[in-house]
C-alpha cells in the first residue's frame, strides 16, 4: 500500500498479510476466524432450519432430512462439524494464550499443531461414531 | 474534530473504551457453547434414529428444550460478537461498517427468536 500524500509515508509497515511468511500459529488464527465465520453463517442458519422443519411438522422435517442426509449435506454437516472442534480447539488455545502462557516460539508452534490435530481428531471420531455405530 | 489545536485534532480518534466488556461477553458466552454445544452434539450422535417422531419426542422434553434455548441464546450470541470483530476489521468505511454492524444485529436477534419459537412451538405445542 502505498499512501504518498500521508503523513506516514515512508514508514515501516507492521507485517501483514502478504508479507508474512506461513507458520502454524498464523494458520491456526486465520482458521479461527474462518471456522468462526462459518460456523455463524452456515451453522446458525441451518440450526434454525433444523428446528423449524421440526418444529413444523413431519411433512416439514421430510425435506429437511433428505438434503442432510444427501451427499451434499453430509459434506455441509461434515464441515460444520470440522468447524466446530476446531473453532473448540483454538479457542481453547486462546484461553492459555490470554493467561499470558504459550507466547515462546517452540511452545506456541507445538500447541498450533496440537490444535490443528485435534480439531481432525475430533471431527473424525464423531463421524466414525455417527457413521459405523 | 477541531482543526486547530493538538488536543483537537485527535479528539474521538481514541478507543471507545467498551474492548473489556466485548472481551469478558464473548468469553462468558464460549464457556456456554464450550458446554452446550458439546451436548447438542453427543444428543444427536446417540439418537437411536433421525426420523421426526423419535426427534420431537426428544426436543419436546423439558431439559433438551432448556438446553436448546440456551445453545441458541449463547451460539448467537457468540456470532454476533464474533462476526462484529470480523466486520470492524474489514469493512473501513464508516457508513458501511455502520450498516454491517445493523444488519448483523437483526439477523442474530431475529435469528435466535426465530429460533427459540420453533423450540417452543415443539415444547409447549403438545402434538
Amino acid at each position: 500500500m502505498t499512501a504518498s500524500s500521508s503523513p506516514n509515508a515512508g514508514r515501516p509497515l507492521s507485517p501483514h498479510l502478504s508479507i508474512w511468511r506461513w507458520g502454524p500459529a498464523m494458520a491456526v488464527s486465520i482458521i479461527h476466524r474462518i471456522s468462526g465465520n462459518g460456523l455463524a453463517f452456515v451453522g446458525l442458519p441451518i440450526l434454525a432450519w433444523f428446528l423449524a422443519a421440526l418444529a413444523g411438522g413431519e411433512e416439514a422435517w421430510v425435506p429437511f432430512a433428505r438434503h442432510a442426509g444427501s451427499w451434499y449435506g453430509l459434506v455441509v454437516l461434515i464441515g460444520l462439524s470440522w468447524s466446530f472442534f476446531q473453532h473448540l480447539a483454538s479457542g481453547l488455545r486462546h484461553f492459555v494464550l490470554d493467561i499470558g502462557a504459550g507466547y515462546e516460539i517452540e511452545t506456541n508452534n507445538r500447541w498450533s499443531w496440537v490444535v490443528l490435530a485435534t480439531g481432525a481428531v475430533l471431527t473424525a471420531l464423531f463421524w466414525a461414531f455417527v457413521l459405523l455405530r | 474534530m477541531g482543526n486547530g489545536t493538538s488536543i483537537g485534532r485527535v479528539r474521538g480518534l481514541g478507543s471507545a473504551k467498551h474492548g473489556a466488556h466485548h472481551w469478558v461477553a464473548i468469553r462468558f458466552a464460549e464457556v456456554g457453547n464450550l458446554v452446550l454445544v458439546p451436548w447438542l452434539l453427543v444428543s444427536l450422535a446417540l439418537m437411536p434414529d433421525y426420523s421426526w417422531p423419535t426427534l420431537h419426542a426428544w426436543l419436546a422434553r423439558p431439559v433438551p428444550a432448556t438446553a436448546m434455548i440456551l445453545l441458541i441464546l449463547t451460539t448467537f450470541y457468540e456470532a454476533r460478537l464474533g462476526v462484529q470483530v470480523m466486520m470492524e476489521d474489514y469493512v473501513h468505511d464508516h457508513g458501511l461498517k455502520f450498516a454491517s454492524l445493523v444488519a448483523l444485529n437483526v439477523l442474530a436477534v431475529g435469528g435466535g427468536a426465530f429460533a427459540i419459537l420453533s423450540v417452543l412451538r415443539i415444547a409447549l405445542g403438545g402434538a
